[in-house]
């Protein structure tokens, strides 16, 4: 019945990964993924387990946590691999039996999807681990601004991102009380009929989006009272700012995308 | 004993970082009849506490028996039933109205009960008369009524179902003192009259000591102390440690008596102890 309160999956903590600037580990995860599809041979793929490992290591995130993030699409994974080593028609035929036949390309293939995609969600839930949910946004803000030249509102879907992640866990509290409010009033949400069971729902979605509609009215007026007007002229509370360590991480981005073109061209 | 918990532990987001021990082995029971307070600072555990009378939460270890069974070894049916002997007024109950007219919203208990339209429709006018709404507030929709009004049909919608034990947490916090004098004052006559069980939580020392015949002190997930008010505010040292304060009319009869008045400690009031001191002078 509790429903866990742990949004976006900000892990605290003190770490040099903790402490690099956002737009940094942003900009880094994306470089990171797309090169993970630019790498296609085993020593490339080397290089990006071990700078990951070196990063995973450095923030001290518990393991546990980041096999949870795979765990949750492991059945992606598996459907990828298993789809390309039984259908992929390559040359070099492994195994055939009866109408199963697997061939040298599929399982190279299916191995590297597999490779990839684990690289790749454990890289972003790296990132989304040791960056707070308001730095992000601040750091896609600033990521954003140059298409804010041809007239996207950047500032104002970062402000709606900042907002909403500050209100759902304030909302998925409220939806646990009110669920627990109308259980004691005998309220049934669990069995029945789906028609019921879509009937029953109304005792919880009523006072959930009364309260919503309340809550986005005081922050609206609260906002006006202090004289929120978008960002023109806004400053930063707390300012991004490059710094050493900030430098660091871009040389060794670089060095590593050096090291995947030398695999390449050996 | 109608209710009682048995080394009663909680915990929060067991595993995540957020993890937080909200109950620490709570042992308790709550007589058959009684009108028991629940108090305690912000945080220690109370709301928690009580969402277990309604096997809402599940205890991390530990028992609750309800009328002598073990709530939560009981199956989902007979634990429906269980629940049904318990009802629960939560903090803020305002938030849970949702029907299109008050009527129809303190209907929602007793139908889910299961009880015929004469019966509901009965318990719907008896429960507006017990919190005080004027009949006309029945067709009008929860969301027009005062903030004042709104906790009162909230409430109703409770009172309506008739529950063998009845849990308030906090249901004045916010309101004007004329207000919580009314709903208390009616949840106390109900309590008289019907001879159901009361749990009452509360910030409000005045109110649990001028209520309650015992009463649970509340301190960081365990239950400090516990007794009749008298027993409880003779700890009055206690209390203030754990950030409580005691009655202000106990602390005015403790400084009398200091001095040398005749009088008795155990007056919660300030009706009885203007009376208590009046036939001090009268003598
Ligand atoms: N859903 C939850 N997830 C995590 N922690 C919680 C949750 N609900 C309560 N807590 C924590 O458990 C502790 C006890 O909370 P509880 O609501 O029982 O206190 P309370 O005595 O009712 O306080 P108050 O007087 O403010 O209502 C608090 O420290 C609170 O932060
Ligand atoms: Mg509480």
């Amino acid at each position: 019945m509790n429903i866990k309160l742990t949004i976006g999956q900000f892990y605290p903590g003190d770490s040099v990964i903790h402490a690099l600037d956002a737009r940094v580990k942003l900009a880094g995860t994306f470089f990171f993924i797309v090169s993970l599809f630019y790498a296609d041979n085993f020593y490339g793929y080397l290089a990006a387990f071990i700078l990951l490992s070196a990063v995973i290591v450095l923030s001290g995130v518990p393991p546990r946590l980041l096999l949870r993030g795979i765990r949750s699409i492991l059945f992606i994974i598996v459907f990828a691999a298993v789809f390309n080593i039984f259908f992929n028609p390559g040359e070099t035929v492994l195994l055939e039996w009866q109408f199963i036949r697997i061939s040298y390309e599929g399982a190279i293939t299916a191995a590297r999807m597999v490779i990839r995609l684990a690289l790749l969600i454990t890289a972003s839930s790296v990132m989304t681990l040791t960056t707070s949910p308001i730095q992000l946004t601040d750091a896609l803000e600033y990521l954003l601004k140059p298409l804010k030249k041809i007239k996207v509102p950047t500032h104002e879907i970062a402000m709606m991102m900042t907002i909403a992640l500050r209100f759902i866990p304030t909302l998925l509290e409220e939806t646990d009380k009110i669920i627990k409010a109308q259980t004691a009033r005998g309220a049934d949400f669990v069995t029945g009929s789906i028609m019921k069971r879509a009937k029953n729902l109304i005792p919880l979605l009523v006072p959930l989006f009364v309260s919503a509609f309340r809550r986005a009215d005081e922050l609206a007026v609260a906002m006006d009272a202090r004289c929120y007007r978008g960002d023109t002229g806004r400053t930063k509370m707390k300012v991004m700012k490059l710094r050493g360590r900030d430098a660091a991480a871009i040389i060794i981005l670089a060095a590593y995308s050096v090291l995947l073109w030398l695999t390449k061209m050996a | 004993m109608i209710l009682a918990a048995e080394n009663l532990t909680h915990i929060y987001q067991r595993g995540t970082v957020f993890e937080k021990k909200a109950l620490d082995g709570i042992t308790m029971s709550v007589p058959k009849g009684a009108f028991a307070g629940v108090i305690g600072h912000t945080g220690s555990g109370k709301s928690t506490l009580i969402q277990h009378f309604n096997a809402l939460l599940e205890p991390t270890s530990g028992k609750v028996w309800l009328d002598g069974e073990d709530l939560f070894a009981a199956d989902k049916k007979k634990r429906k039933r269980l629940r049904e002997k318990v009802g629960l007024v939560f903090q803020y109950p305002e938030h849970q109205l949702f029907e299109t007219t008050v009527q129809k919203d303190i209907a929602f208990g007793p139908q889910n009960m299961g009880l015929s339209s004469d019966e509901v429709s009965r318990r719907v006018a008896e429960a507006l008369e017990w919190v005080g709404l004027p009949k006309e507030a029945a067709q009008l929709s929860p969301f027009e009524l005062s903030g004042g009004q709104k906790r009162r049909a909230a409430i109703a919608g409770v009172l309506a179902m008739k529950p063998e034990v009845l849990i308030l947490d906090e249901p004045t916090a916010g309101l004007d003192p004329r207000g919580k004098n009314e709903i208390l004052g009616q949840i106390k006559k109900m309590h008289e009259s019907a001879g159901n069980t009361v749990i009452l939580v509360s910030h409000g020392m005045d109110d649990v000591a001028r209520l309650a015949d015992i009463i649970f002190v509340m301190n960081n997930g365990r239950i400090e102390f516990s007794g009749s008010p008298a027993e409880v505010f003779r700890e009055a040292d206690k209390l203030a440690k754990i950030g409580l304060a005691v009655p202000q009319v106990y602390l005015l009869l403790r400084e009398l008596i200091k001095r040398g008045a005749d009088l008795p400690q155990n007056i919660f009031t300030a009706e009885a102890a203007a009376q208590a001191i009046k036939k001090l002078y009268e003598h």
